[in-house]
């Protein structure tokens, strides 16, 4: 009550100045607060890169001071080690997934959202239990079954193929879908537009949003896969950089940690590149499916 | 193109739940295909094996099987050490998911207030995003090196004291788990700051003119309101503590050190893989296997819950 009384009388002016006080108090703080905390964040990946770019002679040292050496680092890697052949297979997996799960999860959410059809609950059940199955708890009859009964050890199917449906991807374009006009589909149909048609032509040119924040969780998904490509591949000509990595540190002897840093760098590229590029629709579409 | 009279058409169909379109039987099955036949064939399929797997005992070296029911389980829940390694990851989950939220949250609240280079903070605080267990992994083993590694030469110059950060169980333990918190941070503070955000702006506006302090707006107003987001992270986070922690806990410690009945860092999927593709041991691992089913089963079943009885905020 008094509350109310002070700030319909002489609050405003009041509370005006005590806010400006205030104000001018804590944006001091919350700079502060705001660096400190990013300094710290950032510290490890800074002195990754400084590594990364000295002499072998100095990454042992404390010194942090950067040198010019970074693309001698790498390069003493990118061959010899395979770094280069670990970063392509990764690309390989990381674009084929996104790109497939993608045009899986459109495909299935046009089936849930514009037909009728006798167990659509079922069907739609069964997508979305999958979230509940994670690839660390089949592991074990994953492996088998991909490298004894389909004989898929050490190729690019093993590490692609199993991952290209999508429970997260479906649930969002059919949320997505179901927030567009039927007016809209229904007047493609009377114009005589096909199911698929209405696809390319309507769908997707208005789901770039969510194509495009979905591309960036998959790409980034599939970028990280570690424990299946760790298992299933032996041969280090299909294994991909993550697992790659450990093979750097592992090389036997004394570890060139001017050469891991470079690779542990050049490993966050990809993913930096995608996360730019399509940073607008990443943080549209996600709003938009949190207004759902 | 819409003509007059189609309008009063819409209207039912899309007051009925079903929106029907497009006519066919086969077609919403043809396009459904791929991804049924992918989810049979690599997801349902190898998780009822794995069940079939939990009952059985097989001998790698003479190529045998063998029923044993649900000796597996009982072999599995007796253990000590995997007593241990449960209790492990519950701590390590509790501590990773509670501290990682804390701290995203607080960080995204700073960065969103209406300050000078406030975009600039955003960028920063998420771009390590990019960053995968693995690279976190290898960094912090280099950090933390205790010869060459770079807090010992510091911790050394200034304190004279040089811990066996990756030998010393709690030591390790630790590192592990600020480590994940760490490699979570960006994760957590993209999807805080897309709800700050989309927060109503004269609401908090209200509470100010009432007279709320900043922490008052913040716990009284702006935290129920992110409620919904919390919970989906709670979960999101629980998840990736149980399984994202491989590759960090793989590259940084390899389970270690030995402490009790089993290495400190070893959570249950550690467990599982070192079971399943280390030791040959198949129903162990599968049988580990079914329990985690089990216990992702249950979590998930919380979060669509818990998702159902969410107040809704929104305009």
């Amino acid at each position: 009550m008094a509350r109310e009384v002070r700030a319909g009388a002489v609050g405003v002016p009041k509370l005006g100045a005590g806010r400006g006080k205030g104000r001018h108090g804590r944006v001091w703080v919350t700079h502060l607060a705001l660096c400190v905390a990013i300094f710290v964040i950032s510290a490890p990946l800074i002195f990754a890169l400084i590594k990364s770019t000295q002499m072998s002679s100095d990454v042992l040292s404390p010194k942090l001071l950067p040198g010019g050496a970074f693309f001698d680092n790498l390069s003493g890697v990118w061959v010899d080690a395979k770094l280069g052949r670990y970063m392509f297979n990764s690309t390989v997996l990381a674009v084929s997934v996104t790109v497939g799960k993608t045009i899986l999860s459109l495909l299935a959410a046009l089936a849930f959202v514009y037909f009728r059809f006798p167990l659509k609950g079922l069907a739609f059940t069964l997508v979305l239990l999958s979230l509940m199955l994670p690839t660390e708890v089949l592991i074990i009859a994953l492996f088998d079954l991909v490298s004894q009964d389909l004989k898929w050890a050490d190729t690019y199917a093993a590490i692609i193929v199993p991952f290209l449906a999508s429970a997260t991807g479906t649930f969002l374009f059919r949320q997505h879908f179901m927030n567009i006009p039927t007016s809209l589909a229904d007047a493609a149909r009377i114009d005589g537009c096909g199911p698929l048609l209405y696809l390319t032509r309507i769908l997707i040119p208005m789901s770039w949003n969510t194509i495009g924040a979905l591309a960036v969780i998959q790409f980034v998904y599939a970028w990280d896969q570690y424990i299946w490509p760790l298992v299933i591949l032996q041969n280090d000509d299909k294994q991909v950089v993550q697992v790659g990595l450990r093979r750097l540190i592992e090389v036997g002897g004394q570890t060139d940690w001017g050469a891991v840093m470079a690779g542990a760098i050049v490993t966050m590229i990809p993913p930096l590149i995608v996360f730019t590029a399509l940073q607008k629709q990443f943080s549209r579409g996600f709003a938009l499916t949190e207004d759902k | 193109m819409l003509k007059p009279q189609a309008q009063p058409v819409t209207k039912p169909t899309t007051e009925a739940e079903e929106r029907a379109v497009f006519r066919g039987v086969a077609l919403p099955w043809v396009f459904l295909l791929p991804s049924l036949l992918i989810l049979a064939v690599f997801v349902y399929l190898p998780a009822l094996q794995t069940l079939r797997l939990a009952a059985y005992r097989a001998n790698v070296i003479l190529g045998t099987e063998r029923f044993v029911g649900l000796a597996n389980f009982t072999e599995l829940l007796l253990s000590p050490a995997y007593r241990q390694v449960a209790l492990q990851t519950l701590v390590f989950t509790v501590l990773t998911v509670s501290l990682g939220l804390l701290s995203a949250l607080g960080l995204a609240w700073l960065a969103s207030r209406p300050i000078r280079g406030a975009n600039t903070y955003r960028l920063l605080l998420i771009y390590p995003y990019a960053l995968s267990p693995a690279i976190a992994g290898t960094l912090w083993l280099f950090l933390f090196n205790p010869e060459i590694g770079l807090v010992n030469q510091i911790l050394g110059s200034l304190f004279d004291v040089r811990p066996r950060w990756l030998d010393t169980p709690s030591l390790a333990f630790g590192l592990v788990t600020l480590a994940a918190i760490w490699k979570g941070l960006a994760y957590n503070i993209v999807f805080y700051l897309a709800s700050i955000q989309n927060l109503p702006g004269d609401v908090m506006e209200a509470a100010e003119i009432d007279g709320a302090s900043g922490a008052q707006v913040f716990w009284r107003v702006a935290f129920p309101l992110l409620t919904p987001i919390t919970f989906f992270l709670v979960f999101t986070n629980i998840i990736a503590a149980l399984f994202d922690s491989f590759a960090l806990t793989d590259i940084l410690t390899k389970g270690g050190p030995y402490t009790g009945n089993a290495g400190a860092t070893t959570f249950l999927v550690y467990q599982l893989y070192q079971d399943g593709f280390v030791n040959f041991k198949t129903g162990a691992a599968a049988a580990q296997a079914a329990l985690m089913l089990a216990l992702v089963a249950f979590i998930t079943w919380m979060q669509f819950r818990v998702g159902e009885r969410q107040v809704h905020y929104g305009a």
